[in-house]
């Protein structure tokens, strides 16, 4: 079965173009020009992934973004014009998975998408168990399932990712470099605001207090580990 | 002999300490007070003047009220004598001057005869002496008649002297005036004694008023020279101040202007400079932000567009073996000046961030090495299509640097970049190395090098030290100008020296902690001559 794309652009060319591109490599793709239109086009087409422009008539991009969020954990890879940092964060932070500047080649686009949409064919039996050992976070891999005391906690395919291969290896420290590489795919250095802005969604997530993290630690001038089990 | 040699060094170096040293900043304070205030320096000015002139004109007032009134008494004394030699002699005429008695009796006489028709001479006592006598001195023991007055008195003079009398139990200053007076048996010198108590209590008097009056004029002086400076003083540091805070950005300074006089014209004139200044600057603030941000925009809209065309250029590029020759080539050069274009577009959006000020340091602690090695294997295909081997040299210690690693690699991918294009084929070394403070890369090639003047070019935008060569990686023109934005933005130096022939070399440091202040490089600018000399050997073997 073709992966389902919503693209939200208002620019009719780069629609078409893209549209064309996606269609070669295998995408079934559906478009809306409008950001107010944006949230019912995706109730209607289900998507597995959506591709957002950030400057849309109607609609801010990063308000379409956060509606989306809060119905479901669907990948979003921004299309955006301004690499600043504010818009980057902006997007990242109202929970977009990842990012595109245009110009994008679109092998690099695809290569983003194709990360997203990886599903791990997980069927053997895999349980972690990470955090203080008073109220740990358990993680059901196959079931894609994580809880923490017993409560379900609610993560993007993304997020999931992020948590799982810190927990994978509960006492190594993983650089921004290498999980950027196993999480988001990338096999060259890339923005590392992305790890950044994802671990603190994750934290304020599974953490019981964000600002002293127990189960998603930061190594100083290295990067991150999973807290002791 | 050590023992008082030490004494006097450590007596020296207290005395260094406690007093001199005190004194020595005390004085370094005033001369800084001195240097510093107008003010200061007119009242002292003034201070001095007056000072000088109220003493000259008090001593003189007081000098010449103390004559005058010395020589009225002293005229009054004379007359006085004069007076009463002719009493003296009938009374003394009588007097056996052997007999104290007698002469005793006779100078009591004497007194009362002439304090009785006495004038404005005064109260006085008289003494006698008996020129053959030599108890003369006996018969008034508490009065010393100076010898001087006493051989004048002898030579059958009149004459007076200042000298000290006794006035009841106190000696005072007085004027002793002496005569010759005959006598039955013989020549008597009559003394008449003024104390002169009632004259130096006037002088005092008039020393004491003169005192007053003068200090009193001085500190009024130096009051008014304070204040008319003040009046002129405070305005040039109301105008000081407000051009200060003009130099240092706030334009909406203004003086507060009353009246007409010269200040206020100053006030005036200077309000007008900074109004002129200000629409000045506005109009030139908003000129440049309009261009900046036509800048930004532009590059933004050409984005969407040209993410079409990339597109559009990729889809023909991937089926350009289906092409005749002709159109497969110009797919393939359509694709490559799109890369060309894109990365142009990029940096003038990075400059033009630089320009509008927007562009926001990130600073995480990283490894240095880490972003060189990462930079090296970015740039490995670049050196091997140009030849050139890529020397690196690290430190075997981390080298953890607070720093925006994606801008730092994109300094050094930009340096090595630049190696690379104008190395010609030789290696291009990278060394890194760090001290307690900063830290330095050098990237170094032996190519072309630089002619004198070029090393301050080189960061200047679209700038190209060869037009006649050609572009082998199809830079931008803004790279090296970016990186510097790069460098500065760390509070960082990017440098360069190139000599022609000799090849270039270009070194970053930056602080390692995010904020410091920059006071040298671990690395110099300028390549070790030996390690150039062995290098240039090097080349030539290779070459050969």
């Amino acid at each position: 079965m073709k992966p389902r794309v919503l693209v939200v652009d208002d620019d009719s060319a780069l629609a078409e173009m893209l549209g064309i591109v996606l269609r070669t490599d295998g995408f079934e793709p559906s478009f809306v020009a409008d950001g107010s239109r944006a949230m019912q086009a995706f109730r209607e087409s289900k998507p597995d992934i959506v591709l957002l422009d950030l400057m849309l008539p109607g609609m801010s991009g990063i308000d379409v973004c956060r509606g989306i969020r809060a119905e479901s954990g669907t990948p979003i890879i921004m299309l955006t014009a301004k690499s600043d940092t504010v818009d980057v964060v902006l997007g990242l932070e109202s929970g977009a998975d990842d990012y595109v500047v245009k110009p994008f080649k679109p092998k690099e686009l695809v290569a983003r998408m194709r990360a997203r949409l990886r599903h791990h064919e997980n069927l053997v039996s895999e349980q972690l168990t990470i955090g203080p050992a008073d109220s740990p976070v358990t993680i059901d891999v196959p079931a894609h399932q994580v809880s923490r005391d017993g409560r379900p906690v609610a993560l993007t395919p993304l997020e999931f990712d992020l948590l799982v291969a810190l927990a994978r290896k509960p006492r190594q420290v993983f650089t921004r470099e290498v999980l950027l590489e196993q999480v988001w795919g990338y096999r060259h250095a890339a923005d590392t605001r992305l790890v950044n802005v994802h671990v603190q969604r994750l934290r304020s997530k599974v953490e019981r207090d964000p600002e002293k993290p127990e189960v998603v630690l930061t190594v100083r001038g290295v990067g991150y580990k999973a807290g002791p089990p | 002999m050590n023992a008082p040699g030490e004494r006097t060094t450590g007596t020296t170096s207290w005395l260094y300490r406690r007093i001199l040293h005190p004194i020595k900043l005390a004085a370094d304070a005033a001369v800084r007070a001195w240097q510093s205030s107008l003010q200061l320096r007119v009242a002292a000015t003034t201070l001095v003047i007056t000072g000088v002139a109220v003493v000259v004109i008090g001593v003189f007032i007081v000098d010449q009220v103390a004559g005058g009134v010395l020589q009225a008494k002293r005229n009054a004394a004379i007359g006085q004598a004069r007076l009463g030699q002719e009493s003296a002699r009938t009374s003394l005429s009588e007097t056996d001057t052997s007999v104290p008695g007698d002469v005793e009796a006779a100078r009591t006489k004497i007194t009362a005869d002439l304090t009785a028709n006495g004038q404005s001479a005064g109260l006085f006592t008289t003494a006698i002496e008996s020129e053959s006598s030599t108890s003369a001195n006996e018969i008034t023991p508490s009065v010393a008649i100076p010898d001087g007055l006493r051989r004048l008195v002898q030579q059958s003079n009149l004459a007076v002297q200042y000298a000290p009398v006794r006035d009841g139990d106190r000696t005072v200053p007085g004027l002793i005036v002496g005569e010759p007076v005959s006598a039955r048996t013989g020549v008597l010198d009559l003394y008449y004694l003024f104390p002169l108590t009632a004259e130096e209590q006037t002088i005092a008097l008039v020393q004491r008023t003169v005192a007053v009056s003068g200090l009193a004029l001085v500190l009024l002086v130096v009051g008014i020279a304070l204040l008319v400076t003040r009046q002129v003083v405070r305005p040039v540091r109301v105008v000081s101040q407000t051009a200060g805070r003009l130099a240092a950005g706030d334009l909406s300074q203004r003086i507060r202007v009353h009246g007409v006089d010269d200040i206020a014209r100053l006030g005036r004139s200077f309000n007008d400079m900074a109004g002129s200044l200000q629409r000045q600057i506005r109009r030139l603030e908003d000129l440049s932000r309009l261009q900046r941000r036509f800048t930004s925009d532009v590059s933004h809209e050409l984005r969407t567009p040209l993410t079409t065309i990339r597109m559009a250029s990729e889809l023909l590029h991937a089926h350009r073996d289906e092409f005749p020759p002709a159109l497969a080539r110009s797919v393939e050069l359509l694709n490559a000046e799109l890369d060309r274009f894109e990365s142009l577009l990029g940096d003038l959006l990075e400059i033009s961030r630089y320009d509008a000020g927007v562009a926001r340091l990130e600073p995480e602690t990283a490894d240095l090495r880490g972003v060189v090695q990462a930079t090296v294997e970015a740039s490995r295909l670049l050196a091997e299509r140009q030849g050139s081997e890529l020397v690196v040299n690290l430190p075997d210690e981390p080298v953890p640097v607070d720093m925006d690693s994606r801008r730092v690699e994109r300094i050094l991918r930009n340096l090595v970049g630049n190696a690379l294009d104008h190395g010609e084929g030789k290696p291009v070394q990278i060394t890194v190395r760090a001290d307690a403070d900063a830290v330095a890369v050098t990237v170094r090639d032996h190519g072309v090098g630089l002619l004198p003047g070029e090393a301050g070019l080189v960061f200047n935008r679209f700038w190209r030290g060869d037009p006649s060569r050609s572009r082998l990686t199809g830079g931008t023109g803004l790279g090296l100008a970016i990186s510097l934005e790069d460098a500065r933005l760390h509070d960082g130096w990017l440098q360069a020296w190139g000599e022609r022939g000799k090849g270039a070399q270009f070194r970053l440091t930056l602080p390692r902690v995010a904020g410091h202040t920059l006071l040298a490089s671990p690395l110099p600018l300028v390549p070790d001559e030996d390690a150039r000399g062995a290098n240039a050997f090097e080349f030539e073997e290779e070459d050969a």
